[in-house]
Order: C-alpha cells, then sequence, then structure tokens
C-alpha cells in the first residue's frame, strides 16, 4: 500500500503483532519452561517470566544425557534428525530434478503415462500408505537403518512437478541455442539448467528439509533401536515416562534445541533466496 | 563459408500441417539471402530445417557439398541468431560468447583471442564481464551476433533478429549487420517479415507465400518485376496500387472509363498494377479522373488516398507540389504491371 495514513498504519502494525505474538507465544512458554526447576511444574501452574536455572537444565540435556528420562543422548538423535533431513532433501531434489527434465526434455514412449503416475502419487502422503510401505522396508531389511528412514520419504511427486513447472518456463531458444552451440542433453542440464535452477533448488530445500525433520510417525514406526531416534521422536518418548512426573524442563530445553536447526537452514538459505529475488534472472 | 544447397525441401508438422512444400533455392558461397513474407508463411520453419532444429520431411538441405539432413545442428557448422537473442542469462558476456567454442574443446588462448576479436568488432569490450540482463537491448543483439562470429561458420542463419528493437536501433543494427556480412564473406540466411529490412539487406530476396516460394531474385529485380499480385502488394510502401481493369483493342479501361492506356495485350480483364510513385498528377486535363478521401504527409513525400473509378489508389506527390482542385492521374506506360484477373502471375505486354 502506498496510502500513508497512520491509523491504517497502526492498524496494519496490529494485526502483525497480534500475528506474531500467537505464533511466538507458545515458543516463549517452551523457553521459559526450560530455565526453571523440574518441581517448578507440580503447582500445575506455567510460570511466565524466566526462571533461573537456563544454564544447569541446558548443560544436563546436552551433556549428562537424559538416561532417567528415557531417552537416548540428545546429540545422537540431532545427528540422526539431520542425517534423516538432509537425505530426504537431498535425494528428492536430486530425482526430481532429474524426472522432471526426463519428461520435459525427452520424447520417449509413454511419457505422458509416466508424469500421470508421478502426478497421482501426489495423492499418497505417507500415512496413507504406511502399511504397504513399513511391509517392503521390513522385507528389504531396512528396519532401523538411516535407509529404512529416509528413502521412503523420498519417493513424492512435489518436487518434480515443481521442477517441472520451472522447466516449462525455460524458453526453448535457450535449449536450441545450446544445440547450436554443441552442447549434448547432459552440459545443457548441468551448464544451463541447474544454474537457472538455482533458486528453486534453494527453495524446494528449505521446504524439504523442514519436511524430512518434523518426521515422526514414520520414525516412530520403522525405529525400535534407539541408535536410530530421531529427535522429534525423543520428545515425544520424554514427555510420555511411565509412574512417574516428566521433567517438563528438560522436555522443552530439548524441543527449543530440536527447533534451532530448521530455523538456522531458514535463515541461512534466505540469503540465496533474496539474491534470487533481486538478480531476477530470466 | 560455403554454398547452402535447398532442394525440394518441405516440412509437413503432425496433424498434416503443411507449413512449406517444395522449395529449392541455390545460395551461393557468401550471398546474403532473404526470406520475406506474412506471418505464417513458413520462413522460420525453413530456416529452422536448415538449421537442424527441425526435422526435414521431404528434400535435402546440404552445406558445402554435403547433405545435412541427419546431422545434428552442432556439427551443421552454422550459427543461429535468434528474436530473443536466447543468450545464457546466468552467463557474462565473456562465457556466451565463449560457450559454442568451449564445447567443441577450443584450446583457451584461441578461445581468448577469438573473443576478444569479436568483442571488438562488435564494441563489446566494456561489457565482457556483465551478465545480459544488465545489457539494453541493442548490446544484447550484438552479444548474439558476437555467438555467431565466434565460431566462424559456414553460415549465418537469422530469425528476425532485429524486431525486438525500437524503429531507431533497427535502423543502425541493419547496417551493422550488412557491412559485417560483407567484411566476413559469410554465407547468411536472414529471416524477416519487414520488407524494408528485406529490400536493404538482401543480396537475393525469397518471397514466400503459403509455404512456397513466390519469387526469387534481387532486391530491384523483384520490385521492379514482381511476379504476382501477392509479391507486388508485398514489396514496396506504399503498397503497389492494383486495380481491376478491362483490356479491348489494346485499350485499357478501369470500370466505365477509359484510361487512354495503351497495352500489347490481348482482350480481357487484367489486373493492373502501378506504383504509388509512378503515378502523376496529370495537368492537362487528361487522364483517370481520381477523387481525393485523404492526404498523408510524410515530410519527403505527400501521399494522397482516393479512388479511381469506385477502386482505392494511393499516389505519392512531392509535398510543395500545390493540389488542383479537379485531380486526374497519369503514367507512362512502360511503368506499368500487368498480372492474369484470376491467378494474380505476371503478364508481360507486347510492345506496342
Ligand atoms: N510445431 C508445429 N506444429 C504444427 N504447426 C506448426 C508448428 N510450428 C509451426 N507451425 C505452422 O507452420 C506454419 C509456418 O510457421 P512459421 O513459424 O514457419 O511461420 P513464420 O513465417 O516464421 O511466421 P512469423 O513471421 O509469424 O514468425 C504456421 O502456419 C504454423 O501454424
Ligand atoms: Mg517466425
Amino acid at each position: 500500500m502506498v496510502e500513508n495514513r497512520p491509523f491504517l498504519k497502526l492498524l496494519s502494525h496490529l494485526v502483525l503483532i497480534l500475528g506474531v505474538v500467537i505464533v511466538a507465544f507458545p515458543v516463549y512458554v517452551a523457553f521459559i519452561a526450560s530455565t526453571h526447576k523440574t518441581t517448578d511444574f507440580i503447582t500445575g501452574v506455567m510460570p511466565v517470566l524466566p526462571g533461573s536455572d537456563f544454564l544447569a537444565t541446558y548443560k544436563t540435556v546436552l551433556f549428562s544425557g537424559l538416561a532417567a528420562a528415557g531417552a537416548p543422548p540428545i546429540g545422537m538423535m540431532l545427528g540422526n534428525s539431520l542425517i534423516m533431513a538432509l537425505a530426504i532433501s537431498i535425494g528428492k531434489i536430486v530425482i526430481s530434478i532429474l524426472s522432471a527434465y526426463a519428461i520435459v526434455y525427452f520424447r520417449f514412449p509413454f511419457r505422458q503415462l509416466a508424469f500421470w503416475i508421478i502426478f497421482v502419487t501426489l495423492m499418497l502422503p505417507v500415512e496413507v500408505r504406511i502399511v504397504p510401505t513399513f511391509k517392503v522396508v521390513a522385507d528389504l531389511g531396512m528396519l532401523n537403518s538411516y535407509a529404512g528412514l529416509s528413502i521412503p520419504l523420498i519417493a513424492s511427486a512435489t518436487a518434480t512437478f515443481l521442477f517441472r513447472q520451472f522447466f516449462l518456463t525455460v524458453p526453448d531458444e535457450l535449449l536450441e541455442a545450446a544445440r547450436v552451440d554443441g552442447a549434448g542433453p547432459l552440459k545443457f542440464f548441468k551448464d544451463i539448467l541447474l544454474p537457472l535452477s538455482r533458486t528453486n533448488i534453494a527453495a524446494l530445500f528449505v521446504i524439504l528439509f523442514i519436511y524430512g525433520w518434523n518426521q515422526y510417525l514414520w520414525p516412530l514406526i520403522v525405529t525400535t533401536d534407539s541408535e536410530h531416534y530421531t529427535i522429534v521422536m525423543g520428545i515425544k518418548r520424554m514427555s510420555d515416562v511411565t509412574d512417574a512426573e516428566p521433567q517438563w524442563n528438560l522436555v522443552m530445553a530439548v524441543a527449543i534445541l530440536a527447533m534451532l536447526p530448521p530455523v538456522l537452514v531458514v535463515i541461512f538459505m534466505q540469503r540465496l533466496f533474496v539474491k534470487g529475488l533481486v538478480e531476477t534472472e530470466k | 563459408m560455403a554454398a547452402i544447397d535447398i532442394k525440394g525441401v518441405g516440412k509437413t508438422y503432425v496433424g498434416n500441417v503443411n507449413a512449406v512444400s517444395d522449395i529449392s533455392i541455390a545460395i551461393a558461397d557468401g550471398e546474403f539471402i532473404v526470406l520475406v513474407g506474412p506471418s505464417g508463411c513458413g520462413k522460420s520453419t525453413l530456416l529452422r530445417m536448415v538449421a537442424g532444429l527441425e526435422r526435414i520431411t521431404d528434400g535435402t538441405v546440404s552445406i558445402g557439398g554435403r547433405v545435412v539432413n541427419e546431422i545434428e545442428p552442432a556439427e551443421r557448422d552454422i550459427a543461429m541468431v535468434f528474436q530473443n537473442y536466447a543468450l545464457y542469462p546466468h552467463m557474462s558476456v565473456y562465457d556466451n560468447l565463449a560457450y559454442g567454442l568451449k564445447n567443441r574443446g577450443t584450446p583457451k588462448a584461441e578461445i581468448d583471442a577469438r573473443v576478444a576479436e569479436a568483442a571488438r568488432m562488435l564494441e563489446l569490450q566494456p561489457y565482457l564481464e556483465r551478465k545480459p540482463r544488465a545489457l539494453s537491448g541493442g548490446q544484447r543483439q550484438r552479444v548474439a551476433m558476437g555467438r555467431a562470429i565466434v565460431r566462424k561458420p559456414a553460415a549465418f542463419l537469422f530469425d528476425e533478429p532485429l524486431s525486438n528493437l525500437d524503429a531507431k536501433l533497427r535502423v543502425t543494427m541493419r547496417g551493422e549487420i550488412k557491412q559485417l556480412q560483407k567484411r566476413l564473406g559469410t554465407t547468411s540466411i536472414y529471416v524477416t517479415h519487414d520488407q524494408l529490412e528485406a529490400m536493404t539487406l538482401a543480396d537475393r530476396l525469397v518471397v514466400l507465400n503459403g509455404g512456397r516460394i513466390e519469387q526469387i531474385g534481387a532486391p530491384l529485380q523483384v520490385y521492379h518485376h514482381p511476379a504476382s499480385t501477392f509479391v507486388a502488394s508485398f514489396i514496396g510502401s506504399p503498397a503497389m496500387n492494383l486495380l481491376k481493369a478491362n483490356v479491348a483493342n489494346g485499350v485499357i479501361s478501369i470500370g466505365d472509363g477509359e484510361t487512354g492506356l495503351r497495352a500489347g495485350l490481348p482482350d480481357g480483364p487484367v489486373t493492373l498494377g502501378a506504383r504509388a510513385e509512378d503515378l502523376r498528377l496529370s495537368d492537362s486535363g487528361v487522364g483517370m479522373p481520381f477523387t481525393l478521401a485523404f492526404v498523408e504527409d510524410l515530410g519527403a513525400q505527400r501521399l494522397l488516398h482516393g479512388h479511381c473509378a469506385g477502386q482505392s489508389v494511393v499516389v505519392a506527390v512531392s509535398p510543395d507540389l500545390p493540389l488542383p482542385s479537379e485531380l486526374r492521374l497519369a503514367i507512362a506506360s512502360d511503368r506499368l504491371h500487368f498480372f492474369t484477373a484470376d491467378t494474380g502471375k505476371r503478364i508481360e505486354a507486347a510492345s506496342l
């Protein structure tokens, strides 16, 4: 809006602030909780001001492990989540950019059929196909492995579809110019299509990393061995102790730590986004 | 450098769309050929078949004596300049120029030398490190030209390379292309729908209509001896006046009125062609009566739009000539063109 009316300005700021508060309040509560002692929660009242145990809580969570809370060391869980999220996002990008390239730039028999089959899988998220997928993964002996955690989640069509849409906007003359310039299909892909897709890849990476990081149901099913627990599962397990009061301060500290990597990815990748937006290479 | 021989070439797209049929053109080494015609007449299709970007359905194309029908564009030793330039947006001007050479495994030193030479020729030196988006339209156009000339190909193929530029720049670039082509002596095929561009650039013009060749010839040959009413109305601005006329005993009449003109033609209907600049206002009270509808002043010329016997006619006159109240048109009979009334093909009148 180019209008410059104080009332509108105030109103729009109020709306924005309200939005931020709604989104940020739970995060704030989690952080505050992680700075108190376990005993502070027994009353059932959530404190809203920071407590004094910030250092102590995070020291426990990071270094002493949480054997008492029934979870493996948090560093390992963070590592597992990282491996899984990276495998999913990188795997998906590599496979989908290649399949989109094939579908858009090559004429082969059943090309349309291939596209539609890929497109149909859009309708089948993990949860829908979880039982047969589990069966396949179990039969292949991939339970309790990184492969079992990530490969079934790599297969999905969203990214293929997005890359296809992007490739369709690349002018045909660019391909023709490259052909006249002596670039074969692989050279064209590597020298021209890939650099042009850079900002799309960055955006997809952010989305897919968070998607992979936040997976809950699938890791819960395929892992029984604590060596392969992910952080999101870990939080659930810690808050679910039997015959004891959950150690809320520790749970919240883990939740805060689990939030950090996606936030870092967004912040880091944002620079690429902005660069892409300012450059507008097309 | 190479001659290009197009023999009986035709293109049928899927769905039986016949875009081009039976085109034969023998292009000499170093010749500048312009393909001209209205939109959709198959100019781009023909050019792209020579380039290898479109499969040839009938006939053969040879470049330098070698039939290239089944040869990849990169191996045909041609370079192409596209209408929207098709520069690689993420590469600097230098890399855009060098890309084709790199792909051919040209040594680095040679690439540097060739890019430098092309940049000097096209005055692109200050921009070598820039990305295409930081260039003006004319500069991009020059980069596209540069990409063609660094390769030193046997032939240049241009597909409406100037149509994205403004009118003034188009005239400048037109001159530059012509000079460059003469200097390098590279065989060129140039596609345009702008008849002025075609006239000024071509060694020989190829006028296409509906996927077929209407006429091939030097620009002035085509201008002065159009082979059909289509060519007559397409080449030259303003378009040639075409009037339905009748010949009886060698005397031409238009509508009911005799023109006083004679032609060595058999009796019957003909189409009479007269260029606007060949028509004069006659002062002696003879000639065809002309009713003026409106006047266009172009500065160097004044165009009178009006009617003769109910058919519209344009006359170009000198702007300082006073317009008499009663207008009559005259023309030298050797300036008249005749076409058959039904097919529109040119007929030569026997001298009287
Ligand atoms: N891929 C295609 N499939 C079917 N028909 C096509 C295809 N490409 C072009 N045509 C048809 O072939 C004819 C010639 O097209 P072409 O692009 O060669 O015209 P043009 O002379 O270059 O026109 P313009 O001046 O508008 O660029 C047109 O009638 C067009 O509709
Ligand atoms: Mg065209």
